[in-house]
């Protein structure tokens, strides 16, 4: 079972998570303008990558947020997990031990990741 | 009753304390501190059962967890009968009730022996080759008959009485072994109070090899006594927990580590209060596998006869137990450990022979040892044959010739014969943690290599047999600092000749030299698989079983490895191994089961109005995790009886449901209908506040996911519904859009499902039930019409009243907080006893709805079905320019493709329900194969529809999907049944009150 550090709540087993797929696939503004090709290619194309790959997870059993991970799936090891709308880290700047076991919690703000407002 | 085998002054078990255990009826002194192979040794009893295929006799063989062939049923009394436990891991008590298994009528005289005398039909894969003909032979007679001969032991048949526990374990250096390596590493680790360390070791006590060593000294110590100080001072330290009788079963990702802790299985009278074993789940910053390793049985022709057993196990039985396992010894050996065994032996007053395969000039300094202790060798000698029904009684030896023939032979006289074909350490771990493993060709084994996680291995299972090297690997893994290493005075040494088989002078077609002792595998099997084309080891494995019995082989791997390596003129290392997997031997299910039994299984959610529902005799089905009320039989009625009253009821007068369930979801924001716009298909923007509107929400994929009906309380506030079993899925889809990609949007999204009590009341009298009770809400049809939503009081409670309809008749559903469901439920009901209301359950619940051709998620839809799929294509807005979903349904194959659609079937024959899930053919005699056309989704008999010829009430109805169905109305087709065919028409997919009148007045 992996050990995933919620941003939010700190590191927690994996059965409180849901993993929701490759991450940063961004949703067209306007889907209706694209061609079915296009579509096909956002909806069903994932790059499945042998490696760091950036992955969506939701703590569906925690504090329900959505946040990214970046997961080696050749290790399983989870080099570093970063909030919704922060870019993609650069796996060399990334100073978390994979699989350590600290504990600490992330700060627990009701940030709206793109609009950077207050939650209602 | 004595013990004949059991020898003076030797041992570990505790003399004062005898006991009695049974064996097959026979009544088996010993002593505690005995497992019940020493016990069953010390009194002579060398054969214990019977092999799995042939049915030979067979014996102990090992003294630990790798023992391929003394399984027995173990029973403790009151329920406590397992088969297939190791006499060797078992703990001898006073009491105990062993027997032998796999054999009829007894172990002594078995039928199944007979399978000896036909082994050549029983060759590698046998089973792949005959039983072919006739064709009909194999369901009637073969396999009827295999499955009766196949499998190890009875499975107990009364349920497990014990209890099981798990617990989280979190340690800096969990230690896997507690043989010296592990002791070291132990020791140095916990030097740092700071550092919490767990060491657990799947015996008794805590030693390992050492607990049998009577001949090394660390630091002028004896090997026990530097055990026994080591035990102490990891005792006196608080940081460390040490866990005897304490298999680590399994390595996982990120050092999460499974041990199975045997709690009880040791005392004769446990107290009630103490679990049977304890699963740990351990998160170990590090893991040090000091888990030893496996001595290597040598394969010669019938080398599993009772007495032939591992030499290092006969030196444990001597020198832990005090047992002599035979009194005339012969060791066969290719290396230099089972020296110590025959030095061991002698010095117990045994007489022994060593035959060594080696030449001379290839035996190291152990051979001056032996010599020293008057014990004959016999070198460049190899062992031709055994003699002996159920118990060893001579072996057949012969002179290796300069050629490399074999000699002359002659028979040696003896009660048990000690192996050693070398050493193969214990990685299993490592491997299962994903380490790399490397061969290392100087003492033939496969050794941890790079590591996967952050473990690291010490003393034997990396290949480091001396014991002063354990120790020192130990204490440097542990942390400990170089240099300060124990003088340790050794033992014979470790050294030894790879052999993968004893060369014999002869070659009857009946001989057999086992590799794998628990599956009956010979090294003729795994030539004949070779020579059958198999070349990968893992396909090897899986056409002999070598290796894939419960002891995964861990006495038998190396030995096949090597003979297909020998046979394809390969190396070990490019035959590669076959994968270790958890668990590392065999664990209860009751361990992986722990305290989810029973009604903690699986959480059960029950509603406030649980009790009530019960206590009028309601039968529950499980919905998700709720408990839901399916029908409330009145007295004797079976199950259609009550569903076809209720059905009744409410299209007749009123009846009442418990829709709890339902999973409920408050959206708020000022952004909160522009949110919902976005989610579901059809638009919220206009929908005023105090109106209702069934909504469809799509996967991004276009395919119907959930649906429900929302309501609008305030400009910004929604209160949505969402199916039963998927209130979770949508909550997460809906904070999945929200978090991610509409993260512009000020809303927020709470669970309500469990806050908020549901009571509907559906029929004609609704109206009449519920107005009496409310005197802050007009109740008029004109002011509180169908599809509206009030805010007021019910029987002095607050509510939300919606005026809704799942059934098609006028009916609210009132929402009130959950812990006044039950009160308000029974103000309902007791206003309703003036009109007759019924309680109905789900099963009514779908009747209604399907009279009705309402969907259900789930059941009318697979997760390939669009929203035009159902008939529901009114719902998707056409002005929207967005919502999730919606491109999607431009797709090529959801636009032009012949998609099937849900219609309704009569059956022609109103009596016959349809099977839901029968397929649906035009042609019933088509041959295979058959064009499926599409199947039934619903069906059920329902009271309310007439008859074609309008006579009578009463008639079955379905639903269904078929290919094109709204193009096929009135056309017939058949549906598959048990018995064959039932001819149905195809109609719309409504069966009554086709205008929905009926809700609105």
């Amino acid at each position: 079972m992996l050990l995933i550090d919620c941003p939010f709540c700190g590191t927690r087993p994996e059965l409180e998570f849901h993993c929701g797929g490759e991450a940063h696939i961004r949703r067209p503004e306007r889907p209706g303008d694209l061609d079915d090709e296009e579509w096909a290619a956002f909806l069903f194309y994932r790059s499945n990558t042998k490696g760091l790959q950036a992955e969506l997870w939701h703590h569906s059993h925690g504090c329900q947020r959505w946040f990214n991970a970046l997961r080696n799936t050749v290790t399983d090891d989870i080099e570093v997990t970063y909030r919704m709308g922060q870019a993609r880290p650069d796996p060399a700047e990334v100073t978390t031990q994979p699989g350590s076991v600290d504990g600490t919690a992330g700060d627990v703000v009701w940030v709206m990741a793109d609009a950077g407002g207050e939650r209602p | 009753m004595t013990q004949p085998n059991r020898l003076p002054g030797r041992g570990r078990i505790d003399r004062s304390k005898p006991i009695v255990m049974r064996f097959n009826g026979r009544e088996v002194p010993a002593y505690e501190g005995d497992t019940v192979a020493s016990a069953l040794l010390a009194n002579g009893i060398v054969h214990v059962g019977r092999s799995f295929k042939y049915h030979r006799p067979r014996g102990i063989v090992a003294a630990g967890s790798e023992e391929p062939n003394a399984l027995l049923d173990i029973d403790r009394g009151s329920g406590r009968r397992e088969p297939n436990n190791r006499a060797t891991v078992v703990e001898a008590l006073d009491g105990l009730v062993a027997r032998s298994q796999n054999h009829w009528p007894s172990l002594a005289y078995d039928l199944g022996a007979i399978n000896d005398l036909v082994s050549p039909l029983l060759s590698a894969g046998f089973y792949y080759k005959t039983f072919m003909w006739p064709a009909v032979g194999w369901k009637r007679v073969y396999e009827p008959f295999i499955r009766r001969a196949a499998g190890l032991g009875n499975a107990p048949v009364e349920p497990d009485p014990d209890e099981y526990i798990h617990q989280h374990g979190h340690a800096d250096v969990l230690v896997a072994g507690a043989g010296p390596a592990g002791l070291a590493a132990a020791l140095a680790a916990s030097e740092d109070d700071t550092c919490r360390v767990i060491i657990a070791d799947e015996q008794a006590e805590f030693g390992g090899s050492l607990l049998h060593d009577l001949t090394s000294t660390i630091d002028g110590k004896s090997a026990a006594a530097w055990v026994a100080e080591a035990v102490a001072r990891l005792g006196t330290r608080d940081n460390v927990r040490m866990l005897p009788r304490t298999t680590v079963a399994a390595y996982f990702n990120h050092n999460h580590i499974a041990l199975a802790e045997r709690l009880t299985d040791h005392l004769a009278s446990p107290p009630a209060s103490l679990a049977r074993e304890r699963l740990w789940q351990v998160r170990a910053g590090r893991v040090i596998v000091a888990s030893g390793a496996h001595e290597r049985p040598l394969v010669f022709t019938n080398n599993d006869r009772p007495g032939i057993m591992l030499a290092e196990s006969i030196r444990l039985y001597i020198n832990r137990y005090g047992i002599a396992p035979g009194r005339n010894i012969v060791i066969a050996t290719t290396g230099a450990s089972a020296y110590q065994a025959a030095v061991d032996a002698k010095a117990a007053g045994l007489f022994v022979t060593i035959v060594d395969y080696r030449r001379r000039d290839d035996i190291g300094s152990e051979r001056q040892r032996a010599t020293q202790a008057g014990i004959e060798i016999l070198d460049n000698h190899t062992i031709v044959d055994t003699d002996g029904r159920t118990a060893l009684s001579s072996v057949t030896v012969a002179p290796m010739t300069a050629s490399g023939g074999v000699g002359d032979a002659r028979e040696i006289a003896c009660d048990a014969l000690g192996m050693s074909g070398g050493w193969t350490p214990v990685v299993h771990l490592v491997s299962q943690s994903r380490a790399k493993l490397t061969f290392d060709e100087r003492i033939d084994a496969f050794l941890p290599d790079r590591a996967f996680q952050c473990e690291s291995s010490a003393g034997a299972c990396r290949g480091t047999y001396v014991l002063g090297d354990c120790l020192r690997e130990g204490h440097e893994t542990g942390g400990g600092s170089a240099g300060e290493a124990a003088t340790v005075e050794g033992t014979c040494g470790t050294s030894f000749a790879a052999v993968r088989i004893l060369p014999t002078n002869g070659g009857r077609a009946r001989d057999k030299a086992f590799v794998d002792f628990q599956n009956d595998v010979t090294a003729k099997d795994i030539r004949l698989a070779v020579q059958e084309g198999f070349q990968s080891i893992e396909h090897v494995k899986r056409y002999t079983t070598t290796g894939m019995a419960t002891d995964q082989g861990k006495t038998s791997n190396m030995n096949a490895l090597g003979l297909v390596a020998n046979a394809l003129e390969l190396t070990p290392p490019d035959v590669g191994t076959t994968t270790f997997r958890p668990p590392y031997t065999p664990t209860t299910f009751g361990a992986f089961a722990g305290a989810a039994r029973g009604d903690l299984f699986d959480p059960a959610r029950k509603t406030p109005m649980h009790d009530w529902a019960a206590d009028k005799g309601a039968v529950f089905e499980d919905v998700s995790q709720w408990k839901r009320a399916w029908y409330f039989p009145e007295s004797r009625e079976t199950m259609h009886d009550a569903v076809q009253r209720e059905c009744r009821a409410v299209r007749q007068s009123v009846g009442i449901f418990d829709g709890s369930t339902l999973g409920k979801i408050e959206v708020a924001g000022p952004d909160a209908a522009t949110f919902l716009n976005r989610i579901y298909t059809n638009s919220w923007l206009k929908l005023a506040p105090g109106r209702c509107r069934y909504g469809l929400m799509l996967k991004e994929d276009g395919y119907i996911m959930d649906d429900g009906v929302v309501a609008r309380l305030a400009d910004d506030r929604f209160h949505v519904t969402t199916t039963t079993g998927g209130a979770p899925r949508v909550l997460a889809h809906m904070e999945n859009y929200l978090q991610t990609e509409f993260s512009d949007l000020a809303v927020s999204l709470t669970s309500i499902t469990e806050q908020w009590a549901v009571i509907a009341v559906q029929g004609p009298k609704a109206r009449d039930v519920v107005a009496p009770l409310i005197d802050d809400i007009d109740m008029s049809n004109e002011a509180f019409g169908h599809m509206a939503v009030r805010e007021g009081h019910i029987a002095g409670v607050p509510c939300r009243l919606f005026r809704v309809s799942f059934t098609g008749e006028a009916g609210y559903e009132i929402n009130v907080p959950a812990d006044y469901g039950l009160s308000v439920w029974e103000a309902v009901f007791a206003e309703g006893r003036h009109h007759d209301i019924t309680p109905y359950g789900t099963e009514t619940m779908h009747v209604l709805r399907a009279e009705k051709g309402f969907i259900i998620v789930g059941q009318e839809t697979d997760g390939t079905v669009t929203p035009d799929d159902v008939g529901l294509g009114g719902l998707v807005s056409k002005v929207k320019e967005d919502f999730v979903g919606k491109r999607s349904l431009q797709r090529p194959d959801v636009v032009d493709g012949r998609r099937r659609q849900l219609v309704g079937l009569l059956t022609l024959e109103p009596d016959v329900v349809l099977d839901e899930g029968a397929q649906l053919v035009a042609n019933k005699s088509e041959d295979a194969p058959v064009s499926m056309l599409g199947h039934v989704t619903s069906s059920y008999m329902s009271p309310n529809v007439r008859r074609d010829d309008g006579a009578e009430p009463g008639r079955s109805i379905a639903l269904g999907l078929v290919d094109d169905g709204r193009a096929r109305q009135k056309s017939r087709l058949f549906a598959t049944t048990k018995d064959g065919f039932a001819e149905v028409e195809v109609v719309p997919p409504v069966f009554f009150d086709a205008e929905g009148a009926r809700a609105n007045v």
